[in-house]
């Protein structure tokens, strides 16, 4: 006969665990860490340009980049402009994990840094299950994407610390109802802190670096 | 294509339960799936079939607790399913709402077979 065996335990545990792992490794570095998230187009790497150029001299920026295939466009960009990155080629996987994250770490000049930003892969299902050890996860919605996205992906709403509304330029020529929008966001994560912004006027930026700023002085 | 992560997981939980416990085989594996968590039930199968090979748990059966997402209004105390998409209270039309339930993934228990001592 079998016999039951009580367990009641995560299933994404382990990956939790590798998580804290990559945490306690940032932490010991002071280096303040930021999972960014966004559907495929809604201005991850364009957000990461301009942060670069924006940010204040004494902050040390690292950059993980996740992508699904051996392409190293996004990564040829932030290296370009002076950032030292790490691409992670997820093999086709959706997601980044802690694990893949765990092994990237080392490969960037940690003790050099103060921020990094993990570009996880442009997907609004997958990667909101994998905690990575940052310390804020960010996400960026763009104007186009259309103003049900909280609606219907609830779940990655769900874990945010920061929500980045990106290509606010582009509101005049769209139907894209902010009140709406904001209100899914509100029911899901109340309080949510919001940047608005376009990173190709660079307008609401100020609001983000100075958020960002703050963060890193504070680790 | 998270499932083969989540898939993954189930075993080594699975295999490590039965492990500690002495089992020698691992018949049945019950997993609480929240609605939030958007895993596909028929995708964690297919990938079970050949990674679970070899180990304890070749051949467990995969039972699958779906749990809806239910919203609590916090204006009236109303509760209502998640659905397809999120809506205000339907009693009361307020968005001051919280998720009470729908976010599980978990392993709940597995049915084991023991050494014959």
């Amino acid at each position: 006969m079998p016999q039951r065996v009580e367990i009641v335990k995560k299933i994404m545990d382990s990956n939790d665990r590798l998580a804290q792992n990559n945490q306690a490794i940032l932490d010991q570095h002071h280096v303040y860490g930021i999972n960014l998230m966004a559907s495929p187009g809604a201005g991850k790497t364009s957000v990461i340009l301009e942060t670069i150029k924006r940010l204040p001299a004494g902050i040390k920026l690292g950059v993980i980049e996740g992508d699904t295939a051996p392409v190293t466009i996004d990564a040829d960009k932030i290296v370009a402009a002076g950032i030292p990155a790490v691409q992670i080629n997820t093999g086709g996987d959706c997601h980044l994990d802690a694990n893949m994250v765990g092994m990237a770490l080392p490969e960037l000049p940690l003790e050099e840094l103060n921020l990094i930003l993990v570009e996880n892969v442009g997907n609004l299902i997958c990667p909101a299950g994998f905690q990575l050890g940052t310390h804020a996860n960010v996400l960026i919605a763009s104007v186009p994407e259309g103003d049900d996205k909280p609606y219907k992906y609830p779940k990655i709403y769900r874990g945010l610390d920061v929500l980045i509304i990106n290509k606010i330029d582009l509101t005049p020529y769209i139907d894209f109802r902010m009140d709406y929008f904001q209100q899914g966001v509100e029911m899901l994560n109340p309080g949510l802190t919001t940047f608005a912004l376009s990173a190709k006027t660079g307008k609401g930026f100020d609001a983000w670096i100075a958020w960002l700023t703050d963060k890193v002085k504070a680790k | 294509m998270h499932e083969l992560a989540i898939t993954e997981s189930i075993l080594s939980i699975a295999n490590q339960a039965a492990q500690e416990n002495h089992g020698t085989k691992v018949t049945d594996i019950y997993v609480v799936i929240g609605q939030l968590s958007s895993i596909v039930d028929d995708s964690v199968q297919f990938y079970w079939d050949y990674i679970s090979q070899g180990t304890v748990s070749e051949g467990a059966k995969l039972h699958f607790e779906r749990r809806p997402a239910v919203l609590h209004c916090k204006s009236c105390d109303h509760q209502y399913p998640l659905g397809e998409i999120l809506q205000p209270c339907p009693n009361c039309h307020s968005v001051d709402v919280f998720i009470e339930s729908g976010e599980e993934l978990l392993v709940d228990h597995i049915d084991i077979l023991r050494e014959e001592e």
